[in-house]
């Protein structure tokens, strides 16, 4: 078991190695924490935000939504929306927005565990912090798809207006209004972050797949030691 | 390049073709031969544009000079005005609120009279209106005339407006966050006030100067004992402005002879807390035309000399203070005796019949204008205060003082006939309305000013014709400490020929003065008619300075108490609540319901509707009115509104949204059911049977 897990980890660099060439391991971590620290942010700021213009509205109505909740004239916004039956926009996500403040700190820690482990398993660990963006945009294309096809039947103007799916990003037209969706600076981050963490594991695998072949080919040199034959970690990380 | 620069340019291009086929455009009908006819059909820039621009001159007889007037007044659509004209409605008993230069109204604020598109005096506001009782009945219209705006260290702060009625001697509060009425004070002294308001230069007193004289306390005395038992008065009212309200608490007035006193202004700078009015009744008459009297329009006119009032407000303030008051009617009211004995009153002479006394911009100097007198009179301050020093004095039969008026003169300007009110620039210039002529009359203060202009001091420089009959006139922040110039409004009480008659009550007219330059050249811009009521002083004030709230603060906010009402309905919190007889409504409003849309009581008992519009977009504004109830209200975004009444007439009634709000406004309705206590008449009528 605790060569399992040795093998896990993969191999711990040596002193003398680290200090002949500290970049090329400290550039894994870093890139790690540049994502790690990106995401920590990308919780404080809008990902997505919608406008919607119509001649009434000279300013335009917005609503910015964070990981965790709704701002913006969201009060104005579910307001017409009862006209054509569109449930209020705080009815959406709400199991999503509940957890995504804990969903992403796990994340981290899930890219700080990946800096501790030498081998390819390290993948793994950051694969959740690579996906969140579409994973994000994917949730939230299916809620508006949901609120877009299935109005209250009952609303004032549910006849004038057909069922529809608001665009995730870019321009819609329902009514009178025109509708922008864009790409918040929160998305924008964790994008940087899905961006960092594949440099991360790329630089990662530069620094430590040497190393780890090299543990392999010794521990191969000494058959003997193997005990349990428990599965060793594959030669080639990714 | 800028909308604005394009526009001049255009417009120079146009002058110049106008120019060159000379100052008169012909008429309509008049094709000119000398300009092809392609030129008229141009586009919308270079000359094309100028070609347009030609052509419609033409085609409208428009003169060079109206095409600068129009040029400097119209404003696109979207565009803001520069400055906001707070006029007094006259008779309407409200306030205009006007833009300028474009002189739209942009509103009217319901103050003495209730307004039902505001739904003020219709279930809301009532009690405001209750507070202006007279002798204990109801009086809703007011004469309102002197609109002030409430001032910092002399200069308009945009925060609150006061005004009077003059018809029965009440002053009201305006709070400039929502241009609403929040107090109207009954004057319990006198039936008649003309000299308010006017405010001190930090608004700590709004000062209201009675007019025709009676007997103190609304009380009765015959004619015949006039000078014995009528009196003048002058009111300083104390001004809470964290309250937003005036306290007749810490109020007082001064008693004073029964002159007739009638405008009042507020000294600053070195004439702070001072006080200065004018009278156009010394001769005390009494009229009496029936009688073989003069009438008062002689009887009041005989003399040459009417009185200056100058008082010391400071020191009026500490005897008040100090308990040196009388209690009539429940007022505090400083005798005309303690008045005289504490040298806190004093006249000087004034030409005939006065109407204005203006307090200048630096404090300096006061103006006077006797109508019946071709002259502007400037009373220096520091003069006045030599003369009151040296204790060398007449006094009048009440025992008041009356300084030598050729030792308290600075200086008289002759401006024209019939000289009324006065207002200031920043270029050292003053600006009197001259009734008779009429005309603006443009002349140069000395003094601090005096090397503001290039002209000598005390000089009249100009004169612009005006249709007709000016009263006051309103110079851009011209009565505070540092006037704006830029534009003069006459306020004209006679319009006669400018307008399309309307029946034989023809509109008042404001007519907008370009003021900018310096010397004779005053053009005329613009004629506004006002057919709402005959305005007759105004404030105008740096739009910038106003900041009113464009949605109430939080939803559920109670705008006369100035915070959010507890228990206001909100969402998910609406209901009806009985207590015996009383029925408590819980109304939420937004686009396009109420809620609830039933609303079912018993004949006779007492309803106290509670609303909350709920909404907190820009202009979302939602009616209320039930019809027979005498019912209108108007919420705004996040307005809270309490209404109550009798159920006493039964049957169904239609209330609705009286607003238009939304595209299903029709629908946004309920109905009010009130059922009669007879339960035989409950039972459904016989249905109407068709005709055969």
């Amino acid at each position: 078991m605790s060569r399992m897990l040795h093998a896990i980890a993969g191999p711990r660099v040596p002193a003398e190695e680290l200090r002949s060439r500290p970049w090329r391991y400290a550039l894994p971590a870093l890139a790690l924490s540049a994502a790690r620290v990106a995401i920590l942010v990308s919780i404080f700021l809008p990902y997505w935000t919608m406008v919607l213009e119509a001649p009434q509205y000279p300013d335009g109505l917005h609503v910015q939504a964070y990981v965790n909740h709704l701002t913006g004239d969201v009060g104005e916004i579910d307001g017409l929306n009862h006209y054509i039956g569109m449930r209020p926009l705080e009815d959406a996500a709400q199991f999503e927005r509940s957890i995504s403040v804990y969903l992403l700190i796990a994340v981290v820690l899930l890219v700080e565990g990946a800096m501790h482990i030498h081998s390819k398993w390290a993948v793994l660990l950051v694969v959740p912090v690579i996906v969140f963006p579409p994973f994000f945009l994917i949730d939230l294309h299916l809620w508006l798809d949901h609120f877009g096809n299935n109005l209250d039947p009952a609303a004032p103007l549910s006849n004038a207006i057909k069922p529809f799916t608001p665009p995730v990003l870019g321009t819609g037209v329902i009514g009178q209004f025109k509708t922008h969706a864009s790409a918040g600076p929160g998305l924008w981050l964790a994008v940087t972050a899905s961006a960092c963490s594949i440099a991360g594991l790329v630089l990662h695998r530069r620094a430590f797949k040497p190393l780890f072949d090299r543990m392999r080919a010794g521990e191969r040199s000494q058959p003997a030691a193997r005990g349990d034959g428990g599965e060793p970690a594959p030669g080639a990380a990714s | 390049m800028s909308v604005r620069h394009a526009m001049l340019l255009l417009l120079a291009g146009g002058l110049g073709a106008l120019a060159s086929c000379g100052p008169q455009a012909s008429g309509p009908t008049g094709a000119n031969p000398t300009r092809p006819a392609s030129q008229t059909t141009g586009g919308g820039n270079g000359a094309g544009g100028n070609a347009r621009l030609a052509a419609v001159a033409q085609q409208r007889n428009l003169t060079p000079d109206d095409l600068v007037a129009a040029a400097m007044t119209y404003t696109p659509s979207g565009r803001h005005d520069e400055y906001i004209q707070f006029a007094s409605g006259g008779h309407s008993g409200q306030v205009f609120v006007i833009g300028v230069p474009s002189m739209r109204i942009l509103r009217t604020i319901g103050v003495f009279t209730p307004e039902p598109w505001q739904g003020y005096g219709y279930g809301v506001g009532n009690d405001i209106l209750a507070q202006g009782r007279v002798n204990g009945r109801d009086v809703l219209w007011g004469d309102t005339h002197h609109p002030a705006l409430s001032e910092t260290r002399g200069d308009y702060d945009g925060q609150f407006l006061f005004i009077n009625d003059k018809a029965n001697a009440r002053v009201a509060v305006i709070d400039l966050r929502d241009y609403e009425t929040r107090q109207i004070l009954k004057n319990p002294l006198s039936l008649s006030d003309h000299g308010g308001t006017f405010v001190t230069p930090n608004t700590e007193w709004v000062i209201e100067g009675g007019q025709y004289s009676t007997p103190l306390g609304m009380a009765y005395a015959p004619i015949s004992e006039y000078e014995e038992s009528y009196r003048g008065m002058v009111t300083f009212w104390k001004f809470d402005r964290n309250a937003g309200r005036l306290d007749p608490d810490r109020s007082f007035a001064m008693e004073l002879p029964p002159y007739w006193q009638d405008l009042f202004d507020a000294g600053k700078g070195p004439s702070e807390g001072w006080i200065f009015g004018n009278s156009i009744n010394t001769e005390m008459a009494t009229g009496g035309i029936e009688q073989g009297n003069p009438p008062f329009e002689a009887g009041v006119s005989r003399r040459d000399m009417d009185y200056l009032h100058v008082i010391n407000l400071v020191k009026a303030a500490e005897l008040a203070a100090a308990g040196r008051t009388v209690e009539i009617n429940g007022f505090d009211v400083l005798p005309l005796e303690t008045a005289v004995a504490e040298g806190v009153l004093y006249f000087i002479p004034e030409p005939k019949s006065p109407h204005g006394v203006d307090v200048a911009p630096s404090g300096e100097f006061i103006v006077v204008s006797g109508k019946l007198d071709p002259h502007v009179t400037v009373y220096s301050f520091a003069k006045i205060q030599q003369v009151i020093a040296s204790g060398q004095y007449d006094t009048d039969q009440f025992g008041v003082p009356i300084l030598d008026y050729d030792a308290c003169v600075e200086a008289q300007v002759e401006v024209g006939l019939g000289p009324l009110h006065t207002q200031f620039d920043h270029q050292g210039y003053a600006y009197t309305s001259l009734f008779l002529e009429p005309a603006v009359a443009r002349w140069t203060l000395g003094g601090a000013s005096g090397s503001l202009n290039p002209e000598p001091d005390w000089t009249l420089v100009g004169k612009t014709s005006v249709h007709y009959n000016i009263g006051h006139l309103a110079v851009a922040e011209g009565d505070t400490v540092s006037p704006d110039g830029n534009y003069l409004i006459a306020m004209n009480k006679w319009s006669i020929d400018r307008f399309m008659p309307t029946g034989p009550l023809l509109p008042q007219n404001f007519q907008l003065i370009d003021i900018s330059g310096t010397g004779e050249r005053m053009p005329l811009l613009y004629d506004m008619p006002m057919g709402i009521g005959e305005p007759h002083y105004a404030q105008i004030i740096r739009a910038d300075k106003l900041h009113p709230w464009t949605v109430y603060p939080e939803v559920g906010w109670n705008p006369h108490e100035g915070r959010v009402e507890v228990g206001a309905p909100s969402v998910g919190r609406e209901r009806i609540e009985r207590h015996g007889n009383e029925v408590h409504v819980y109304m939420t409003v937004v686009r396009s319901h109420f809620n609830p849309e039933h609303v079912e009581v018993n004949q006779g008992d007492r309803v106290i509707w509670h609303l909350t519009n709920i909404e907190r977009a820009l202009d979302a504004s939602h009616g209320f009115c039930i019809p027979t109830y005498n019912i209108n209200a108007s919420l705004e975004a996040g307005e809270y509104a309490r209404i109550e009444f009798d159920a006493d007439v039964p049957g169904v009634f239609p209330f609705y949204c009286t607003e238009f709000c939304s595209a299903l406004h029709l629908e946004m309705m309920g109905y009010l059911l009130v059922k009669p206590s007879d339960q035989a008449a409950v039972e459904a009528p016989e249905p109407i049977q068709p005709e055969s």
